[in-house]
């Protein structure tokens, strides 16, 4: 076994098991781990499993199939990313509407109050 | 009897948010007045409520789009039939808000917006200004089909229907431009009129030379992807 292959395991292995104690210790929600947990999982089979790993590297033409470890954790890492882009959207459209309701809710309270006061 | 709200967003506005409050209320006694107070840093708040007026304090400085989107919800939220939206730094004269109502009143639009480049044309911008406001004026006329010589310009009185649709679908950071093509996508009527402006009472414009650029390649950009955009009326 390569010094690689060995780094590569105990990598994947170290994402996947901080992942999975984040969801145990309630400071990841499952919905927003699951990216995360795809990727450590697809990255440890491959550093493990070295023939699927060169099957696929020779595939795609890449020469040093290690090299290829990367090229995955790259592309899961473009996902995870462009997925929070998405929930940072929805998140800040969300504060948003909150926001303004709060505005109109004080709003009416004052005016509810003034007329209260008016009696 | 048709039911006005005027909007009134405002941002560090002390210096001429009474006048504008004062003259709208001698202008159209039967409207109701809210004031969106952005986060202001200054007395906005308070010298509104002096005069009376509703006033909807947003929890932080959430910019203009957002601010409009409040009046709108509040606008729908209580069934109004019309809505106004009149500037705080004194920009739009409220004797001209007749001219922008009385179209929606005899039902000939959905929205009107009130252009200085129609009529009488008293408005003398800056060449650049100038050049970046007919470049919106020929790229949304060409998307909606519709001439429009002023997208600018943030005075405009909107119909119950408008109310509804913009309560959910405002545009942010530099609305006009947007919320013109959203509406056209939507189906809605826009007719422009002419109107008056006056240069500004107090305040800063939001707008700096140096801003300006990224305005125009903003605008730009979101006035194309809102016609990439689904929009469901």
């Amino acid at each position: 076994m390569q010094i690689v292959q060995v780094f590569a395991i105990i990598f994947s292995l170290g994402i996947l098991v901080g992942v999975v104690d984040l969801i145990r210790r309630g400071m990841l929600k499952e919905q927003y781990a699951l990216l995360w947990l795809a990727s450590a999982i697809v990255l440890l089979v491959l550093s493990m499993w070295r023939g699927l790993l060169d099957t696929i590297a020779l595939a795609v033409g890449v020469a040093y199939p290690p090299a290829l470890l990367f090229l995955v954790a790259f592309l899961f890492l473009l996902l995870i990313v462009l997925h929070f882009s998405v929930i940072i959207s929805s998140i800040s459209e969300k504060n948003k509407k909150l926001s303004q309701e709060i505005a109109i809710l004080k709003t009416l309270f004052e005016e509810y109050k003034k007329k209260g006061s008016g009696n | 009897m048709n039911r006005i709200l005027v909007i009134t967003p405002a941002y560090n506005e002390a210096e001429s948010i009474e006048d504008v409050i004062s003259a709208v209320k001698k202008e159209l006694p039967g409207a109701d007045i809210l004031v969106i107070n952005d986060g202001s840093a200054d007395a906005t708040s308070q010298l509104a409520r002096g005069l009376g007026v509703m006033v909807a304090d947003l929890p932080y400085n959430m910019g203009i789009g957002a601010a409009m989107q409040a009046g709108y919800r509040y606008a729908a939220m209580h069934g109004y039939d019309i809505a106004v939206q009149v500037d705080a730094d004194g920009q739009h004269p409220p004797d001209q808000i007749n001219n922008l109502v009385a179209p929606l009143m005899e039902q000939k639009a959905d929205m009107v917006i009130g252009s200085r480049f129609l009529g009488e044309v008293k408005y003398y911008p800056s060449f650049a200004r100038h050049l970046g406001m007919k470049i919106f004026a020929f790229v949304v006329s060409v998307m909606t089909g519709r001439k429009i010589t002023d997208t600018t310009s943030g005075f405009r009185a909107a119909n119950k229907g408008v109310i509804r649709f913009f309560a959910d679908n405002y545009p942010e950071d530099y609305p006009e431009v947007e919320a013109i093509v959203l509406l056209r996508k939507a189906g809605f009527n826009i007719i422009e009129t002419p109107v008056r402006m006056e240069a500004r009472a107090g305040g800063v414009s939001s707008i700096t030379p140096l801003r300006s650029l990224y305005y125009m390649v903003k605008v730009l950009l979101s006035v194309f992807v809102d016609m990439l955009k689904k929009v469901e009326r």
